[in-house]
């Protein structure tokens, strides 16, 4: 159960069984949806943008607490920041999920914050499309793309 | 005797223990726990024989066959050969050279659709599957009628996961070409009424081509009983080697079908000018096969005939129903596919968590279900969902596997909600 405990930290179960800035926003400047073919994951991500600074974030879709707490910490951590923020935090994040799980804890950059609890992901692999779902539809929708999958 | 009776009389003598030591993956740990395997209808595990036959050809037998003079040439092609012939009776076929050696069912399927499809379907004809089929009997068929212009036309599922009957005998029509559909559903577990089916097919002049992937593990099977055209399994689901499996098609039917891929072995001469095609099944077997694994599908199949395919399915049928009974217990879970004629499939979801969720947390308790599509997305939409859990079932599993199952999804249940 440690070990699962890892992967599923009181974070990630909290964010999941009750997502934040889980709406819809009518007035987003930038908007866009994911899927993940393999699990049948759906994420729609909302921005709302002035200048470069992201005034307000939000989504919907259905997932597994993995995608689901991935999606709503996400939120969390962008409302904020300015565009340059989000793709290092992008890049942080990527890195994260992606690398050498036993490198995990230096892994984890100190901006990430809140979003270490997903070093668990690494040991997964399989799980590292839910964890990042959320994240390349956040990034489709800056680059103006309606549509990604994790494929 | 009743179906009940007889089931029961069945598995009398059946010892699952001595079963459970034919296979040497079941003494290894997953986690730090003991595997429990309920994901054959994914992928089967493999008894010592399967093991033992594969080692053997490469320790005493291999070279190429069909070729050489030499003794071992001569001893690897008898024993491919003799694993046809295997294949041929498991199926009850009546001869061997009905038995096309491939890769599996999706090959089998992609050679009828491209040799017999692109020959027999043209513009304004239509194929007809069902609702219930992998992707595997579906996309082969989408190609063939996008390429030719004809129609894909789909025999819809009830809400228990079973073909609507009746539909399927409307949407067969005087164009209908060829009918293809599973055996047994991979994702559900539904025992299709294969016979009722191709006689309905046939009597509107259509072939039948029978998936039987899922079947061949759980059924016996007799493709001249069913009176199908042509009848396909895959090696690895019934605990052969991956990558081997055979098409059985009528030796008249085949002999009409032109090659699908060329190379040697499939030739009797060539030319630049004009080659000759080889007899069957050979026109149909380009290139060096996997001669190791077809040998060894030979022990996969006496394996299988040896414990009895009666005394596996009613074996598999009495943990079917406790395993039902056991996430039926456990308040909010769904089944998803409850036909009455099933095999050992428990697919489910369960209120508020996430099939990949169910999956990690019983994998940390040693126990391999699939979670997903399955394949079979078509499937996942008509009942509404995602994804589904699926467990499945296998000779050497116990109850106490279905118990293990049983806390994993509880305990699931109390992380996620």
């Amino acid at each position: 159960m440690d070990e699962l405990r890892e992967l599923y930290q009181e974070v990630i179960l909290d964010h999941s069984k009750r997502p934040r800035n889980f709406r819809e926003m009518p007035e987003a400047s930038h908007r866009a949806e994911g899927y993940n073919p393999l699990c049948g994951d759906r994420a729609t991500v909302y921005l709302r943008l002035e200048g470069d600074v992201i005034r307000d974030v939000s989504f919907k879709g259905a997932g597994c607490s993995i995608s689901t707490a991935s999606a709503s910490m996400m939120t969390e951590a962008l409302r904020g920041k300015t565009l340059g923020d989000v793709r290092t935090l992008f890049d942080r994040f990527h890195h994260l999920v992606t690398s050498d799980p036993s490198r995990a804890a230096q892994n984890a950059a100190p901006e990430l914050g809140k979003l270490a609890a997903f070093s668990g992901v690494s040991e997964f692999p399989i799980r590292v499309k839910c964890a990042s779902l959320a994240w390349h539809t956040m990034k489709a929708a800056l680059d103006g793309e309606a549509k990604t999958t994790t494929e | 005797m009743t179906p009940r009776a007889s089931a029961l009389r069945a598995t009398i003598g059946y010892d699952v223990e001595a079963v459970r030591r034919d296979f040497p993956i079941l003494r290894t740990t997953v986690h730090g726990k003991p595997l429990v395997y309920l994901d054959s209808a994914a992928s089967a595990q493999k008894p010592q024989a399967v093991i033992d036959a594969e080692r053997a050809v490469y320790e005493t037998g291999y070279a190429n066959i069909h070729r050489g003079v030499h003794e071992l040439s001569m001893r690897a092609t008898d024993a491919y050969e003799k694993a046809r012939a295997r294949a041929a009776a498991f199926l009850g076929a009546r001869e061997s050279r009905e038995i096309v050696f491939l890769r599996g069912t999706t090959e089998a399927v992609n050679l009828v659709a491209q040799s017999f499809g692109r020959t027999n379907v043209g513009p304004g004809d239509e194929v007809l599957i069902t609702g219930l089929e992998h992707h595997s009997n579906i996309v082969p068929w989408q190609l063939l009628c996008e390429e030719k212009g004809a129609a894909l036309r789909v025999a819809p599922i009830d809400d228990a996961g079973e073909v609507d009957l009746a539909a399927f005998e409307r949407l067969l029509s005087p164009r209908t070409r060829i009918t293809s559909f599973a055996h047994v559903s991979n994702a559900l577990g539904t025992v299709n009424p294969v016979r009722r089916m191709t006689e309905l097919a046939h009597a509107a002049g259509a072939a039948v081509m029978i998936d039987g992937a899922q079947a061949a593990p759980h059924l016996r099977i007799d493709v001249r009983e069913i009176g199908c055209d042509f009848y396909a399994f895959s090696g690895h689901k019934v605990y052969g080697p991956s990558a081997t499996g055979a098409l059985w098609g009528r030796a008249e039917l085949l002999e009409k079908m032109p090659p699908w891929q060329g190379g040697g072995d499939m030739i009797s001469s060539v030319t630049f000018e004009k080659s000759t095609w080889n007899q069957i099944p050979f026109k149909f077997e380009a290139g060096t096969p996997n001669i190791a694994g077809g040998i060894a599908l030979g022990a996969a199949l006496d394996y299988v005939d040896q414990l009895g395919l009666a005394a596996i399915a009613a074996h598999e049928a009495e943990l079917l129903r406790h395993g039902t009974e056991r996430l039926r217990a456990i308040p909010g879970v769904r089944l998803v596919g409850t036909a009455r004629e099933k095999t050992g499939v428990l697919s489910f979801v369960l209120d508020g968590v996430h099939p990949h969720d169910i999956g990690t947390v019983l994998d940390y308790e040693g126990i391999a279900i699939r979670t997903g599509h399955h394949c079979a997305q078509p499937v996942m939409d008509r009942f509404g969902v995602p994804a589904t859990a699926r467990a499945s079932l296998a000779c050497f599993n116990t109850r106490e596997d279905l118990e293990a199952l049983a806390r994993g999804v509880l305990k699931a249940k109390e992380l996620f909600t």
